[in-house]
């Protein structure tokens, strides 16, 4: 098995671990929106979608328990996406109508490539190696560009609508996309700044930022959401407002926008902006997790060597690559989880922001913060470096 | 294989910059304009200039051209009011095809100019982030004083240009 998988040409190789990391984050996506209802279900005590179940199923005993999560509606759901009548309004723009949904997916699946997901131990050299599709040293900025290009979705939508509640969307997405990419990245450099020592090559790559928080001793092993609680901070309010999560959801807001920019879409259309929405969220997570919450390491001062270390001399299976990998991936996945469960908790908890508020709580509050906050790490870095 | 892809980004840019030029919809000459740097930035990575080709697409795809939209989308922008030539048309016809005769001039003379040997010794610096910040802080330090100067100039012009109209809010 393995013998022939590594017999394939590069191209095809790299198709199918491509292939098979967006066939685990695509219904990871979708079966959010399930989460997201029974989410919400729990926080405002209703039981939440809990009756839909296939007739012939319902003779399985203990099928009960699933049809109460409601992994039945979720898959009606998905369904129902597929079957609907595709419909377009006759006063669209064709062309871009239907481009827009494709925009929103693609970029939010591509940045998947950069970002490093687990690691496995290579018992040869006796170290862990990161398991990602595409090692480069500009990860950071690859995931920052691929995913700024989610805008266009929203623009595009909202302007070959030809409508104007979904240009109003269009419109005010594209000002609060831009807005917080600013202090988006200016959060991130103190993190970068730290891991760098003078006189290294330089580099941003993610896989050495999660490496830097796995060392020995109080200060090595420990997580940057400690060390720059302020960057973390800042990084998830402007992920918030990048990801169109609410309290941010002006492109999309019901109360005035009826759905924003996608008021004109339904069915499959509809369903690709969903998922394109979940998985630019599980992509920020991810890059959340990686800069500051230590990447596929358990817990703080705890490296995941460490713990495979003790793991493999209780029994050796642990140091199997396959064995090491799948638990490197876990940990990270239940992070994600987590994480994308705060964001949900978010979500049902704070009302929105008006409009205004939100410029003003991006130009006025949050990119001063994120200013200071590097001039603070960039001088606090430099004397604790000359020391 | 790079020759292949080397030949499908050139035609990506080369036809786009063509779209850009000759549309009469703004916002499919921007949307070609997109499509141009996007073919760009794969020529970079070509070149193995990755930083050169990421920040491409991160400052000019993601924001720049966004901004494009935005403006005009928000301004609803129909072309076909103005006259076809005006004073300003030959002046911006005059740099445009001194600026491509330089081109033209810089293409003949590099034929040959430069065999095999040489070209793969001339380091990537486009492609390390440290050889990059090096050279943006020693060689061409004035050259990017001088821009981020300009833009400060832009944006104060923008500012003094939107507070004008504030005030004459009422008068309107």
């Amino acid at each position: 098995m393995m013998e022939f998988y590594f017999e394939l040409p590069l191209w095809l190789r790299l198709t199918v671990q491509g292939l098979a990391v967006i066939a685990v984050l695509f219904p990871l996506a979708g079966a959010c929106s399930m989460a997201e209802r029974k989410v919400s279900a729990w926080i405002q005590g209703r039981p939440g979608p809990s009756r839909a179940i296939v007739p012939w199923l319902a003779w399985i005993p203990g099928i009960s328990l699933l049809q109460k999560l409601g992994v039945f509606h979720f898959t009606a759901d998905g369904g129902k996406m597929f079957l609907k009548e595709d419909v377009a309004p006759g006063s669209v723009n064709k062309f871009y109508y239907y481009l827009a949904p494709l925009i929103a997916v693609v970029p939010a699946l591509c940045t998947v490539t950069f970002v490093p997901f687990g690691a496995y131990w290579d018992a040869a050299t006796e170290t862990m190696k990161p398991l990602v599709l595409a090692n480069v040293d500009v990860s950071m900025l690859a995931v920052f560009a691929v995913a700024s290009l989610g805008v266009y979705s929203l623009i595009l939508a909202g302007w070959a609508s030809n409508s104007k509640y979904p240009f109003l969307g269009g419109v005010r997405a594209s000002a609060q996309l831009i807005s917080y990419e600013l202090s988006m990245t200016l959060s991130v450099l103190p993190v970068f700044l730290w891991v760098n020592a003078p006189g290294g090559e330089g580099s941003l790559s993610l896989i050495h930022v999660v490496n830097t928080q796995a060392q020995p001793g109080l200060w090595g092993g420990m997580w940057y959401v400690f060390l720059m609680p302020l960057s973390a901070f800042i990084f998830l309010v402007a992920l918030f407002a990048e990801t169109n999560r609410q309290p941010f959801d002006m492109p999309e807001s019901e109360a005035d926008l009826v759905g924003g920019f996608h008021t004109e879409y339904g069915e499959l259309k509809w369903g690709l902006f969903f998922v394109a929405e979940y998985a630019h969220m599980f992509v920020g997570s991810a890059i959340f997790m990686i800069l500051f919450c230590g990447g596929w390491h358990p817990f703080p001062w705890l490296p995941l060597d460490t713990l495979l270390g003790w793991l493999g001399g209780i029994a050796p299976i642990f140091l199997n690559p396959v064995v090491s990998g799948v638990i490197a991936v876990g940990i990270f996945l239940a992070k994600l989880i987590f994480s994308i469960f705060v964001f949900m908790w978010v979500r049902w908890t704070l009302p929105r922001f008006r409009y205004d508020q939100v410029m003003k709580l991006g130009w006025q509050k949050l990119l001063p913060l994120s200013i200071g906050n590097l001039i603070f790490y960039a001088v606090a870095i430099a004397i604790i470096e000359r020391s | 294989m790079a020759d292949i892809l080397f030949h499908i980004f050139a035609f990506m840019v080369i036809g786009s910059s063509f779209a850009v030029v000759y549309n009469h919809n703004a916002v499919n000459s921007a949307l070609a304009f997109l499509v141009g740097l996007i073919g760009v930035s794969g020529l970079f990575v070509l070149l193995d200039s990755f930083l050169l080709a990421v920040l491409l697409i991160l400052v000019y795809v993601g924001a720049v051209v966004a901004l494009f939209l935005f403006i005009i989308m928000l301004l609803d922008m129909q072309g076909g009011e103005r006259k076809p030539f005006s004073k300003a048309t030959a002046a911006a016809a005059l740099v445009g095809s001194a600026l491509l005769a330089v081109c033209v001039m810089t293409l003949i003379r590099s034929f040959g100019g430069l065999n095999a040997a040489e070209a793969g010794s001339v380091v990537p610096v486009g492609a390390n982030l440290k050889h990059y910040a090096d050279l943006l802080f020693t060689s061409y330090l004035l050259p990017v004083q001088v821009v981020g100067f300009l833009l400060l100039i832009a944006m104060l012009g923008v500012i003094v240009l939107s507070k004008k109209f504030e005030g004459l809010e009422d008068v309107k």
